[in-house]
């Protein structure tokens, strides 16, 4: 393998990796403000030692996020350096602001709710979980922003004298219409994410517990609470992914084209569900499954009179433009990816819906049926979390900053342009040191996460302490330790 | 002043931040196991009472170097593109110690276990040491000069990263942020704790401040201009103050204040070394990267200068106020027992 091919390899390890953990964090810490929030507001301990519950599995799992984001932003310079300092004047800027507005932001608030509980009066403390959860979707608008001037560049011109792209409009930069779609499609996915994740394992713990109390007072209302927000996230991210759609087959439609695998100019083809082929070869393809009026409709929301350009005839175009070279994302990877990413979303709909009915007028289910239910949904957002940004990424390639066919023409990077000149053993060795450790730490953030699942609500964290402000000459055991 | 002078001073602020906030993170993680090692009370309980120091605050120190290195990103890219894929190797191991030390501290209480604790204890010692020393390193190897070529690519070779200079500047800093964390934890702590962070402060008093002082002044005669002089000097005052203030107990506080006060010194006189050049080239001056032909064009300038204006003081203010909060001294007596769960669950 080249270095290009080896600091691609690492780009998509430590990406999705970091987003198996980032979805939880954004969503987790609204759901876990929200508990708080009416244990402050009603007294009901039962959402205490929910907020406590959840609060832990959200810390181990935060952690780790935080350590993997540095690497994030470290190898855009280390092995992305020639992409950096072309788009480093536009690109550097939303970064730069995700530190300062966002990143302190909950760092320094995720501090003082760990350690605060009986330091801080409580309507203090309970604002110090909001700001997290503020803090935490912010930075990821500020990151999504500047993905999305990879995938559609806005606000920016070429400078032939630099011969980079510069800035000449931040508002335009933030307000993309491809970042605002994407932003608001990526926080239904975490919240999708977490409240699946709650309702999960809310549900398990019900059906498991010996404690009717606890099934009744903590588990059935997490359980349903995890629900109704999962299909309102699933809802919502229909919507968004639609919009985004109908954004992607005008900004790009080469992504659109191999995500149908449809490999020739057609008007009104039809939806495919299933084909088999090699599919990197558009001659192989056999369409086995179609729906008709579907693609249309998610192309310009509309039944019929609708030409879509397939991805030969796109490739050609393309050539025409950019000299020769291959212009055609990974069609497998774009097709199933997408697949991948809406099928997905079946799981915790139907389990909601499943665990919504199982629990209504007060019934407290004890089927195992439901607990395995719920094993299996569990990852199920976080792989199509995983699937959609393997597809919107993968299917910009052979680009690393699309070209915006309204936007300055000049204005295009392919990945080969923004690789570093490094031999591909430097790059190796950085790949096999990162995919080791974050191997090795997998290992562990699993373990602790079902270490602590399994325990459940524990006996310490029944009962509130009552806040006491810090007074100097205090000798009094910390509430919080490590 | 232009921009681009503004966003080279800017950007020293925020890698001064970094290094007086995280400098003594890492210094109480050099010196954490030590405090498990003087034979006093529960050697656990006086390696965690020092952990908890930082315990509340660490997080938000450490977010000053994702947003040092995002600022560079746009205010200096080419000195970001050149930089970070030049010291390749050295900014892998930071990175590697970074992610291991972040998990360790984080993960450490989660498992009441020892063997469980032993494992995050070598991961919070190697994940401070490795960064303390590397950080020196990368700073003087910048300071002294990289092999920039005409296209603004570094080829580095052993040599230019492993030289007497350079490797001088590792021990300094950590010599340095070893000092600065016991002063720091001396500052935090009461009892046991407390006397045994005065006394490795003392015993790394005399080391410190000579390494400190070699290099200051090899990096001021070999690099230096009229300016730095400044900055060298105020170091040595504030080390000499911090090891008088240490050794006749004239309050912990103006001790710490001393200690950062040579962090920022330090730190000022290597970037006023640089000026204004950002990475000097070894192979041939004109090839250096300077605030000049480095930095991000006029508008992005302004654009980020407004941001961190409107920003800078709602950061300090909102972590001012969490090291108000965390303000009272702790002592090894007030750690209570682990609240992590045993390695096995109790069988169901």
């Amino acid at each position: 393998m080249t270095a290009l091919d080896v600091s691609r390899w690492q780009f998509g390890i430590t990406t999705v990796y970091h987003f198996i953990l980032v979805p939880l964090t954004i969503g987790l810490a609204p759901l876990l403000a929200l508990m708080q929030t009416i244990w402050v507001a009603t007294g009901n301990t039962a959402w205490y030692r929910l907020t406590k519950f959840f609060g832990k599995l959200f810390l181990i799992n935060f952690a780790l996020g935080v350590a993997t984001g540095i690497v994030q932003e470290f190898q855009f310079g280390m092995n992305w350096s020639e992409y950096s300092r072309f788009v480093g004047d536009v690109f550097g800027a939303p970064l730069a602001m995700e530190g300062l507005v966002a990143f302190f932001f909950e760092s320094t608030f995720i501090g003082l709710w760990i350690f605060g509980w009986t330091r801080l009066p409580r309507v203090v403390h309970l604002a110090c979980i909001w700001m997290v959860a503020i803090g935490v979707n912010a930075s990821a608008f500020f990151i999504i922003s500047a993905n999305s001037f990879m995938q559609h560049p806005v606000g920016a011109q070429y400078n032939p004298q630099t011969g980079r792209a510069e800035l000449t409009s931040i508002w335009e930069l933030l307000t993309n219409n491809t970042g605002i779609a994407a932003f608001a499609h990526t926080i239904g996915g975490a919240i999708l994410t977490a409240a699946t994740f709650v309702a999960a394992i809310a549900a398990w713990w019900m059906v498991h517990t010996t404690e009717d109390d606890d099934a009744r007072t903590l588990y059935r209302p997490a359980t349903i609470m995890g629900c109704l927000i999962a299909l309102v996230a699933a809802a919502s991210l229909m919507f968004t992914g639609d919009v985004q759609g109908k954004l992607m087959f005008v900004q790009q439609p080469m992504k659109m084209a191999s995500a149908e695998s449809l490999c020739h100019t057609e008007t009104d083809p039809n939806f495919s569900v299933l084909t088999v082929g090699t599919h990197n070869n558009c001659d192989s393809v056999t369409r086995v499954i179609e729906v008709p009026y579907v693609l249309p409709f998610l192309a310009e929301g509309k039944f019929d009179g609708v030409r879509l350009d397939g991805v030969q005839d796109l490739q050609k175009q393309y050539e025409a433009t950019y000299g020769p070279g291959d212009y055609r994302p990974n069609l497998f990877v774009t097709y199933w990816s997408f697949r991948m990413m809406i099928g997905l979303l079946a799981f915790p709909g139907l389990f909601a819906l499943t665990a919504l009915w199982l629990t209504r007028g007060g019934r407290i289910p004890k089927t195992r049926r439901l607990s395995r239910f719920a094993l299996v949904t569990l990852p199920m957002p976080f792989l199509a979390n995983s699937a959609g940004w393997v597809f919107t990424e993968m299917g910009r390639q052979p680009w690393v900053v699309a070209h915006n066919p309204t936007g300055d023409p000049d204005i295009h990077l392919t990945i080969g342009q923004g690789v570093s000149h490094h031999g591909a053993a430097m790059v190796w060795t950085s790949l096999i040191t990162l995919t080791l450790l974050y191997a090795a730490l997998a290992v562990v953030w699993f373990w602790l996460m079902r270490r602590y699942t399994i325990e459940g609500p524990q006996h310490h964290d029944s009962e509130p302490a009552a806040p006491t402000p810090p007074s100097d000459d205090e000798i009094a055991p910390l509430s919080f330790a490590y | 002043m232009g921009l681009q002078q503004l966003w080279f001073i800017t950007l020293a602020v925020l890698f001064i931040g970094f290094f007086v906030l995280e400098g003594f993170d890492f210094g109480v993680g050099m010196l954490m196991e030590f405090f498990g090692r003087t034979g006093q009370g529960d050697p656990e309980k006086h390696r965690r009472a020092v952990l908890n120091t930082i315990g509340p605050v660490w997080d938000g120190n450490e977010v000053w170097i994702i947003t040092a290195g995002a600022a560079m990103f746009a205010a200096f890219p080419g000195m970001y593109a050149t930089l970070f894929s030049g010291l390749y190797l050295p900014l892998l191991v930071i990175l590697f110690a970074m992610i291991v030390r972040v998990c360790a501290i984080e993960w450490r209480g989660k498992i009441d276990d020892p063997q469980w604790r032993r494992w995050a204890d070598i991961a919070i010692a190697v994940g401070s040491w490795l960064p303390a020393v590397l950080w020196g390193v990368a700073f003087a190897s910048i300071v002294r000069g990289l092999p920039v070529d005409a296209d603004h690519q570094i080829d580095l070779s052993f040599g230019d990263v492993l030289n007497p200079y350079s490797l001088l500047g590792g021990i300094a800093t950590a010599g340095l942020f070893a000092f600065h964390g016991a002063v720091f934890i001396t500052l935090k702590t009461t009892g046991a704790v407390h006397g045994d962070a005065r006394r490795f402060a003392i015993r790394l008093a005399l080391p410190v401040t000579a390494v400190v002082a070699i290099f200051g002044i090899w990096t001021q005669a070999a690099y230096g201009n009229d300016v730095t002089w400044i900055a060298l000097g105020i170091a040595v005052v504030a080390q000499l103050g911090a090891v008088m203030l240490v050794l006749t107990r004239h309050g912990d506080g103006w001790a710490f204040l001393s200690t950062a006060s040579v962090v920022v010194a330090v730190v000022a006189l290597l970037f006023g070394c640089l000026y204004p050049n950002l990475i000097p080239s070894t192979l041939d001056p004109a090839w250096s990267l300077t605030i000049h032909n480095a930095s991000s064009s006029p508008y992005t300038l302004k654009v980020m200068t407004w941001t961190a204006a409107l920003c800078t003081p709602i950061v300090i203010g909102y972590q001012s106020w969490s090291y108000w909060i965390f303000r009272q001294r702790i002592s090894a007596e007030q750690i209570p027992p682990s609240i992590g769960l045993t390695r096995k669950g109790a069988r169901r």
